[in-house]
């Protein structure tokens, strides 16, 4: 099993035809995901060619493309001025699960396409500014490196794309049910909280690596959602301990501000939780060995 | 980024804001000159600078002559608060204030709406009145959808408590704000305080607001809003080369790729460089899919901090090819030449991983050092750091 995207997931990408979509979709395509399609409605009727013999089809929306392939899923490779219209189409199509990975999309059309999807309660948002989600093994949306690790029995969910992949290297030995990145943006669609969730009800996910850094109070907020409803054993880092505060590091949420969001709080609720809380992201991924090793 | 508060005063005339004249000035005789050109018979001479705590350090001051408002001027520009070098002050009319009130709006990144804050206590900070007398602040989650139309705008002053021939007066001032926070793409937008002057106007006395950088390509007049005076001289040139660079104090200059795994490197750099005495100098990350010439580019910027002895490169390539982080890296090292003094500690993982070690082992530079681990890498710049 896997949370949010098995080996049945039909996988369309919106903006497969621009550099980035092309790269991605070869990629997603050689690590055995089922692209079906792209959208594109410049390009509807025509066909794209990738590398191993496999010709994708391109439709005019993403109605179109659901429609004619069944997909379930979407992977947004749209620029920044474009994606609130695109996200929109994949929520007025019914889509169950849309994941923005372009980065740079203003926090004012984030809320907008994120209350929009919210109130239509139908599709799941993963991002934006994310790399993505991979079931390794099964299927991969996004831009995770697919190559980094196998299938195994561990969950993952974090901030970081670099950081996500840095942790699968670590823990490649035991492998991942699913590993998801929610990403860094202020205003984002799947929560921590939301992935804990279905990590705890996926039978095959034995334990959890939650990866947070700097800004906002969502680790805070994971953390008691872990007091109150987790039994499978969480294992947490967090980045940014150095960060000074008021200046952005990267990630558009990710700043401390006053007394909040600062690393130090979000170990130190993690732990109150009864999560243990790596220095590094090796230790971290020693802390989960012990653990595995228990259970 | 965030505004100055005459910028801030600036926008919030565009949109119709009710605010006092005000002018900003650089040294004691324009400020002379703009006390004249405003003309009312006291004005306020404010410090402008980008934290908050001003007025206890004594960077506001009322002048009751043209004079006074000269001299103030002289002793704010110049002052250091909260390690804020004032390069401006804002000349403000004076005002007959009857009632102090505070509003906000902003991310609410918890509810992913926006949250309004409004309270009939405004003034003093309000964190403090936050904790110390909660009920005395109404919090109003917005639709990012609606925003604060009539209704809403009744349901905060409402919620604040304002009495009703008040309420009418504030109400409309909040939905301009609204304007100003939908319009110009902004993520803060607060007034502190929010007055009632003796004659029964409002007027917007403070403002802060910060702009949302990634909506800049549809507001081409932000450009204009970049302080250039107070930025660092190595952001804003790591700022030119589109490198995500801060500038930090200290010796271990830090290069990686993706935001997560930079603030871990820092992490990890201060660690390890407590036994030695040194820190992290600078957060860099050079992002996704870099090229030889973006990693040349970082190592550019860092080299130029004089405070760097040592430098770590830390990559784990997702995207990102190691191949091409080693070319930049020998590259670079190669058009400096004999000015390359500062030794490097390079860790690569992933992406084409070999390749790139292959190409730096051939180089076989004698600045360069190869680690296998992040933990090992960071120990490694931070003891040669330290030497």
């Amino acid at each position: 099993m896997s949370i949010f995207l098995d080996k049945n997931s039909k996988v369309i990408v919106q903006g497969m035809t621009g550099s980035e979509g092309m790269k991605h979709s070869q990629r997603m395509l050689d690590s055995g995901t089922q692209v079906v399609g792209g959208v594109n409605p410049r390009k509807a009727g025509q066909s794209v060619e990738f590398d191993g013999g496999r010709s994708v089809p391109v439709f005019g929306s993403v109605a179109d493309a659901m429609k004619e392939t069944g997909a379930t899923v979407s992977v947004l490779f749209v620029p920044p001025k474009f994606a609130k219209d695109a996200v929109i189409e994949a929520v007025d199509a019914g889509i169950e699960l849309a994941i923005v990975i372009t980065e740079g999309i203003p926090a004012k059309d984030a809320a907008e396409f994120f209350n929009y999807a919210k109130d239509k309660g139908t599709t799941r948002l993963i991002g934006p500014n994310c790399p993505g989600i991979i079931s390794p093994g099964q299927s991969n949306a996004g831009i995770i490196p697919s190559n980094i690790t196998g299938p195994g029995k561990l969950g993952l969910v974090s901030k970081s794309g670099t950081l996500t992949y840095q942790m699968m290297y670590e823990l490649s030995d035991i492998g991942f049910t699913t590993a998801i990145g929610i990403g860094g943006d202020p205003i984002i669609g799947t929560t921590h909280i939301d992935a804990l969730e279905a990590f705890e009800n996926d039978p095959e996910t034995a334990a959890v690596v939650m990866i947070g850094e700097i800004g906002g109070d969502a680790e805070e907020r994971a953390a008691d959602y872990i007091k109150a409803n987790m039994t499978k054993p969480v294992v947490g880092y967090v980045a940014g301990f150095t960060a000074p505060e008021g200046k952005t590091m990267g990630h558009a949420g990710a700043i401390v501000s006053g007394s909040s969001g600062t690393a130090e709080a979000k170990k130190a609720a993690l732990e109150a939780a009864g999560v243990k809380v790596g220095k590094t992201p090796t230790e971290t991924a020693e802390l989960m060995r012990e653990i595995i090793k228990g259970l | 980024m965030d505004l100055f508060e005459y910028q801030a005063r600036d926008i919030f005339e565009k949109h119709g804001v009710p605010v006092l004249p005000g002018a900003v000035a650089e040294d004691p005789a324009s400020a002379r000159e703009a006390a004249e050109r405003i003309g009312t018979p006291v004005v306020v001479v404010k410090a402008q600078v980008k934290t908050g705590g001003r007025g206890k350090a004594g960077g506001v001051k009322v002048a009751k002559s043209l004079d006074e408002a000269e001299q103030y001027a002289e002793q704010i520009l110049g002052m250091d608060i909260k390690g804020h070098t004032v390069h401006r002050v804002m000349i403000a009319a004076g005002a007959d204030i009857a009632e102090e009130y505070y509003f906000s709006l902003l991310l609410d990144r918890a509810n992913r709406t926006y949250l309004a804050m409004c309270s009939k206590e405004g003034g003093m900070e309000i964190e403090q009145l936050a904790v110390e007398r909660p009920e005395a602040l109404a919090r109003i989650a917005v639709d990012p959808n609606v925003g604060i139309d009539d209704a809403k705008a009744k349901e905060i002053v409402d919620a604040a408590g304002f009495d009703a021939e008040t309420g009418e007066k504030i109400a409309p001032v909040l939905q301009k704000l609204w304007a100003v926070y939908r319009d110009e793409d902004a993520t803060l937008v607060e007034v502190n305080p929010l007055v009632k002057t003796a004659d029964g106007d409002i007027f917007a006395l403070d403002g802060k607001v910060t702009i949302d950088e990634n909506a800049d390509f549809r507001h081409e007049d932000h450009a204009a809003l970049v302080d250039t005076k107070t930025e660092d001289p190595l952001e804003a040139k790591a700022k030119a080369m589109d490198l995500n660079y801060v500038k930090l104090d200290g010796e271990v200059g830090i290069i990686g790729n993706g935001a997560g795994l930079v603030m871990s490197t820092l992490d990890v750099v201060a660690y390890a460089g407590e036994e030695h005495g040194v820190k992290p100098a600078n957060f860099l990350d050079i992002g996704g899919g870099a090229s030889a010439e973006v990693m040349a580019n970082g190592l550019d910027v860092i080299l130029g901090d004089d405070q760097v002895k040592s430098v770590f490169v830390n990559v784990f390539g997702g995207i990102t090819a190691c191949d091409k982080v080693a070319e930049g890296i020998v590259g670079a090292l190669s058009k400096l030449g004999e000015n390359a003094t500062k030794p490097l500690v390079v860790r690569l993982d992933g992406n084409k991983v070999d390749e790139g070690r292959a190409i730096l082992t051939e180089a076989n530079h004698p600045l360069v050092t190869l680690a296998d681990t992040m933990d090992g890498g960071a120990a490694k710049a931070a003891e040669l750091a330290a030497n």
